[in-house]
């Protein structure tokens, strides 16, 4: 019997199928999210259903996640992408005391107990630096791709983004390059910031356990190494970080096949 | 509204404006008020109908905007911009305003506000002790002065035991509703216990409103509990004003599932707490229990923890949720604080929530909102 989890963020979405006895993973798959999140919803479950070589009607359960939670007419089940997260990171991780999260609009740090539940979870406020929107914007402003600003990122010196605002902060970036800073400094320093204000975030939560690091962010190495630098601990980075939330949904959907509900 | 009662006070308080103006036409004198520190009963002691002042829209914010900082809290925005555009009918029919200083925002909003309308400016002490207490009563002797003055009368001692006699049944009478909450399930949601604290406030016949209290009172005692709502996780609401146009963050709450039993801010519950002394001197009693009103400007303000404690217990709540208003230094610092306790003595789980007037926010609300009911569960 297989079950499957839909996240749709604000960038992309996600599809993890899980067998419901075994828990292994049959198959994921990751869409961007586009702007109809009801299409990206059916799109990302169609291939995924395809992956794993089975038919929509034969999933047993499907939970949904993501914001775009609320469009998806077929989920048996809607659940926060916090409680996701923290379910697929105590999955991976079994030692997992919290969770980060950097997604496409916000940023969470999530503390959990030995289950995988919630016990305290804290977000950025309304503002999106510190988020992968930042990282976005930079891609667009120096013609990067996520894995060239990686590489950019680990051979710069940082310089400093004062910034506490996306919008200001390209304000920012925009001088710096025109005074003629190598792009790679400038990479180094977004790279930093949103370190940063991650652990303001980090700081607010008493940490117990390990610390997992989830979210599209986090496939990048050099950032989750710069972000475990500046928080001072090792960071569990999953193998496939930016579908953590959609393998917690469908986690919660195997819970259902076991669950009257 | 489900309850007959609860229709009859929309019916009636959709009449406050029309019956002001009313009273206002026959003679009466008319005093606004923005804060709890203000107290209605020494303007219904000088022969005056208080009322409250509109302050909890976003569509006045924008016009305010023009003169006053956009960080500045959405509350202190949305009153000036009524004031402003002159879209307030209880501004319009105030012949006086009565403010205090209670934060700096405010008191610097006053000044401007003062160059429309006679401004009676109390200077709020910002610590609860004796000194403080004797300096409360002596700005509560200068405002009676000023009513005096304004209206032409002399008010007694007696004026003011009368107008104590008639606010704390009022007072009693709300806390009599309020408390319906404390059966599981409450036979209210947040959302009315908000909307009918938040209509009364509007009201000039005082007596009438204890009457609808106590018979609303008397209907929620006698109701069978809901079904529907017995399951769902029960949620003590503390932090800042809240009022119709202000509200979301009540109204997400229970969309999500929750029911929001207590709601422990100075447009609800607070109001409750204000049962004034009647065997003291009058004017000592008032200074007294008003300057203890917990709120977050107060430093220390001890009486939130304890009141906290007080109604979390009795309300038999499963979680705090402290809503501030971006740009509320002294509820936001405050939180921290509150949060601690809330964790460490009281052992429930707690949401802080930042965020003002405007819907921009609703999908982020959402997520935290939601996550936290799932915590619960």
């Amino acid at each position: 019997m297989f079950v499957a989890g839909i996240d749709i963020g604000s960038v992309a979405a996600k599809a993890v199928i899980l067998d419901a006895q075994t828990l292994s993973e049959a198959a994921f798959a990751v869409i961007p999210s586009g702007w109809n999140t009801r299409e990206a919803g059916e799109q990302v479950l169609s291939a995924v259903c395809q992956q794993a070589d089975i038919t929509h009607s034969s999933l047993s359960h499907i939970v949904g996640t993501g914001y775009g939670r609320i469009a998806l007419p077929w989920a048996d089940k809607v659940v926060t992408e916090i409680t996701c997260h923290a379910r697929g990171a105590a999955h991976l991780f079994p030692q997992t005391g919290m969770v980060l999260d950097i997604g496409g609009q916000d940023s969470k740090a999530i503390s959990i107990d030995s289950k995988g539940n919630v016990l305290d979870f804290i977000m950025n406020d309304k503002c999106a630096a510190g988020t992968g929107r930042f990282l976005q914007m930079l891609s667009g402003l120096l013609g990067m791709t996520l894995e060239e600003l990686s590489s950019a990122a680990e051979q710069g010196t940082p310089v400093a983004i004062s910034s506490m605002c996306a919008v200001f902060a390209e304000t920012e970036i925009i001088g710096l390059l025109a005074q003629g800073t190598p792009p790679s400094h400038i990479a180094a320093g977004v790279f930093t910031a949103i370190a940063r204000r991650m652990r303001t975030l980090f700081g607010r939560i008493p940490l117990r356990g390990e610390c997992t690091f989830t979210g599209g962010l986090a496939s990048s190495t050099a950032f989750a190494r710069r972000l475990s630098q500046e928080l001072s601990v090792a960071v569990n980075v999953p193998p496939q970080p930016q579908i953590t939330g959609a393998l917690g949904a469908a986690l919660i959907a195997a819970k259902l096949t076991t669950t009257p509900h | 509204m489900t309850f007959a009662t609860l229709q009859r006070i929309k019916d009636v308080t959709d009449r406050n404006v029309l019956n002001l103006q009313e009273a206002k036409a026959a003679g009466k004198h008319v005093v606004g008020e923005y804060c709890i520190y203000s107290p209605m009963e020494l303007a219904i002691a000088a022969g005056a109908i208080p009322v409250s002042l509109c302050g909890t829209k976003n569509d006045s914010i924008p016009a305010a905007e023009e003169i006053l900082p956009r960080t500045l809290c959405p509350l202190i925005k949305s009153s000036f911009g009524f004031a402003l555009q002159d879209s307030c009918p209880y501004l319009s029919a105030a012949d006086v305003i009565v403010a205090d200083t209670t934060c700096d925002g405010k008191k610097k909003m006053f000044e401007l506000l003062a160059q429309k309308k006679p401004l009676f400016l109390l200077q709020l002490p910002q610590i609860q002790n004796t000194d403080a207490v004797t300096y409360w009563r002596e700005q509560y002797a200068k405002l009676w002065q000023f009513y005096e003055q304004q209206f032409n009368t002399r008010i007694t001692e007696d004026d003011l035991r009368n107008a104590i006699h008639l606010m704390n049944r009022f007072r009693s009478a709300l806390k009599r509703v309020f408390d319906t909450s404390c059966s599981k399930p409450a036979p209210l949601t947040g959302m009315e216990i908000m909307e009918c604290g938040f209509r009364l406030s509007f009201m000039s016949d005082k007596e009438h409103a204890i009457q609808l209290l106590n018979d609303l009172a008397t209907e929620l005692e006698a109701a069978p509990a809901s079904q529907e709502k017995k399951r769902a996780p029960r949620i003590l609401l503390t932090g800042v004003p809240t009022g119709l146009g202000s509200h979301k963050v009540i109204e997400l709450l229970e969309k999500s599932g929750a029911s929001v039993v207590c709601i422990d801010n100075c447009t609800a519950y607070k109001k409750t707490t204000l049962i004034i002394d009647e065997h003291k001197d009058p004017l000592t009693a008032l200074a007294e229990r008003y300057l203890d009103t917990p709120c977050a400007v107060m430093s220390q303000n001890p009486h939130r923890y304890t009141v906290l404690q007080e109604l979390a217990q009795r309300f038999s709540v499963d979680g705090i949720v402290d809503l501030t208003w971006q740009g509320c230094q002294t509820y936001e610092v405050e939180s921290y604080s509150v949060k601690n306790f809330v964790r460490e003595t009281l052992h429930l789980p707690f949401l802080h929530i930042v965020t003002d007037y405007s819907p921009a926010d609703t999908e982020q609300l959402n997520v935290r909102i939601e996550a936290f009911l799932e915590m619960l569960a």
